[in-house]
């Protein structure tokens, strides 16, 4: 992903860039451009959630936090995330390498496979478990008769919440491992180490900033997430509203500062990601331009 | 094979930047894993806090009373059931020493009978329209067909109607249904698909304009044509459509409940909207259901009775007076609570001209029904 950028800002000197041959003014029509751009469409709405959010006082502030509707929003929203990002760092890793690393038939298959949740509108991802563990649906009656309850409860927005993050490990680790080959993990068989010694001593160093760095965006994800959650949800108030339904919830009841006040917990979280990830891109980018500098 | 040979390995110009050229030595870390631990401090320490903080979070659990109930309601009601379920609790303590948690569910009162028949494990619902609950009696059998019978009035322990909601001074002159369709008017209204207020809304109109027309069906049908294409955005709730005209300034007139009018006065200040009540209109009667197979399944049907049973007492009525629906038995609530409904004609839907929800709700809504064929999306 980082690959475009790292390329042009380092070999800098003996490959004169297009933006240089620019004349200065349209330069800065173009930067003005972008400024005005991002501030009125990223920024100016950041500055509105945490101006609305504390519109009534530090007081009103913490006050609307401390409900048992908005914490207990707030612990399942934490409680997904903490399901739904191992798992999905298990299947990252796992895909990752057997894509990067092996040859086998139906590769690109599986490849465009993994892409599938970002291709397809989060509501059909809901619905797709609607479908399939509904009452009315094809798996709804035997887990009923068992007791098991997936729809309208934790397991179903889990599930949804797995389902819509699934790539965002995988493609991170992807084409990191493809740069970096297979020649390290050679050697470590040939010098006798085993499966997991190559893993865990070999692979995973070499990949580590990137898997954290796509664990950070999983995580956002997981966490934001609004359309497939609120399909499976239910919206039962203190049970199965996550923090991006409870918001339109306390939206909604006319509770403007409640509203604001669980969205500026997102936007802080997303926030947290995205100084996150520049320090990691910061990181990972140096160790990126090392490994292709052979 | 020797560290020696791994470390020439590893010390190739391409791991130069790598923080700890030790990592390939597999021989001294069988030996000492500390000290390999120690060569990655940084991704591992952060995975570590990240974990350990989300798992405590997470591990805080939520807190069960003895029994729980969920309510499956529709939108406006938000209000009315979070008093309501607080007294219901306190009435429920006393009269039996368990203590009881209502939960509650809002949102379009045809998505929330979508959700019961997919298998939302509602012990009750208190839907908008009959209809929908009998969708969830027809899709799922999960409620006994008789259940009109379990309560009184028909099982609708309160009545509403629809009015207008206009912008102070009633800048556009609205009063009665024929004042939507002038020019330049924009009427909210949510989508009578997924909304059962929207239905109420579309029925009340459709009674006015019937009446007006001495019963010709097709004029009848221009007149909702021309209404609908007079509604910039269909919501897919009641509370939706407040929203959009209330916070988001969207629109001359909102078509809204009653309460949901007075509750707009209450929230965002009666300077801003004036109430208009229009000459006619329609009577809803919301209805209240036990979902039977949910309670016996859970074993909570006592409870889920004495709830609903609860919306018929004293103190049920009151509250729902307080929150502006016209209660079942006004004999019960004090006058004052009363004052602010004044009588208008109402429409019932068991008039011939519905013949009855079961009738009207697939003449009128179903796919390819009357609305399908009027509705085209406002230019």
């Amino acid at each position: 992903m980082a690959d475009p950028e790292i390329k042009s800002y380092e070999p800098g000197h003996d490959n004169p860039s297009a933006a240089v041959t620019e004349s200065r003014s349209a330069r800065t029509v173009l930067m003005t451009i972008a400024f005005v751009f991002l501030g009125v469409f990223l920024l100016l709405p950041l500055v509105i959630v945490f101006k609305e959010a504390f519109a009534k006082g530090v007081g009103a502030y913490f006050t609307s936090l401390n409900d048992h509707d908005t914490l207990s929003a707030i612990r399942l929203t934490l409680l997904v995330a903490v399901i739904a990002v191992p798992l999905n760092v298990v299947f990252g890793i796992a895909a990752a390498w057997a894509i990067a690393k092996f040859e086998f038939k139906g590769k690109a298959f599986l490849t465009t496979l993994i892409d599938l949740p970002f291709s397809v509108s989060p509501v059909i991802s809901g619905l797709v478990y609607v479908l399939l563990f509904g009452a009315q649906a094809m798996l709804g009656p035997w887990l009923k008769s068992h007791g098991i309850e997936i729809l309208f409860a934790v397991p179903g927005i889990v599930l949804a919440t797995v389902f819509v993050t699934f790539p965002f490990v995988a493609r991170e680790l992807i084409p990191l491992m493809q740069e970096q080959g297979t020649g390290d993990e050679e050697a470590a068989l040939s010098l006798g180490a085993n499966g997991w010694q190559v893993f865990w001593y070999v692979t995973l160093p070499n990949i580590k900033w990137g898997l954290l760095y796509g664990v950070l965006l999983c995580n956002a994800r997981a966490m934001g997430e609004f359309g497939a959650v609120s399909v499976v949800s239910g919206h039962i108030r203190g049970m199965t509203n996550t923090m991006p339904l409870h918001v339109e919830i306390l939206y909604n009841e006319y509770n403007a500062v409640g509203a604001f006040a669980v969205a500026s917990l997102l936007a802080g979280l997303a926030l947290v990601t995205l100084i996150l990830k520049t320090v990691l891109e910061m990181r990972y980018g140096a160790e990126l331009a090392a490994t292709r500098g052979h | 094979m020797t560290a020696k040979s791994l470390e020439l390995f590893s010390g190739g110009p391409k791991k130069a930047t790598f923080a700890a050229p030790k990592f390939y030595n597999f021989d001294r870390v069988e030996y000492s894993s500390t000290e390999a631990e120690m060569t990655k401090p940084h991704f591992k320490k952060l995975l570590g806090i990240l974990i350990a903080g989300s798992v405590q979070f997470g591990a805080l659990g939520f807190a069960f009373a003895d029994t729980t109930i969920l309510n499956v309601s529709y939108d406006p009601t938000r209000e009315l059931y979070k008093q309501f379920d607080e007294a219901f609790s306190a009435y429920w303590k006393k009269e039996s020493g368990e203590t009881v948690t209502v939960q509650q569910s809002h949102g379009g009162s045809g998505k929330q009978a979508r959700a019961v028949i997919d298998g939302l494990e509602a012990d009750v619902v208190t839907l908008a329209l009959e209809s929908d609950i009998n969708a969830i009696v027809e899709n799922s059998k999960k409620i006994n067909p008789d259940w009109r019978t379990k309560f009184e009035h028909n099982s609708a322990p309160y009545t509403s109607t629809i009015i207008f909601l206009v912008r102070k001074g009633n800048p556009k002159g609205i009063k009665d249904w024929n004042d939507l369709v002038k020019d330049g008017v924009q009427v909210i209204t949510p989508n009578p698909k997924t909304s059962g207020g929207a239905r109420w809304n579309y029925l009340a109109a459709w009674a006015y304009a019937n009446a007006q027309n001495g019963g010709d069906e097709t004029k009848t049908k221009e007149f909702i044509s021309n209404l609908y294409s007079h509604v910039p955005v269909l919501d897919t709730g009641a509370r939706g459509s407040t929203v959009t005209f209330a916070q988001k300034d969207l629109g001359d007139v909102l078509l809204a409940w009653e309460n949901e009018a007075y509750l707009a006065l209450d929230e965002f200040g009666a300077d801003k909207f004036d109430i208009v009540y229009p000459p006619t209109s329609i009577l809803a009667e919301p209805p209240v259901a036990v979902v039977d197979a949910n309670v016996d399944a859970k074993g909570t049907r006592k409870v889920a009775e004495a709830y609903l049973k609860f919306l018929y007492s004293k103190e049920g009525q009151t509250l729902i007076a307080k929150h502006h629906y016209r209660p079942a038995k006004p004999e019960l609530v004090p006058a004052e609570d009363l004052a602010k409904l004044p009588e208008i004609k109402l429409v019932t839907i068991d008039d011939p001209q519905f013949g009855g929800w079961k009738k009207a709700q697939p003449y009128h809504f179903a796919d390819g029904g009357i609305f399908d064929q009027v509705y085209k999306p406002a230019q």
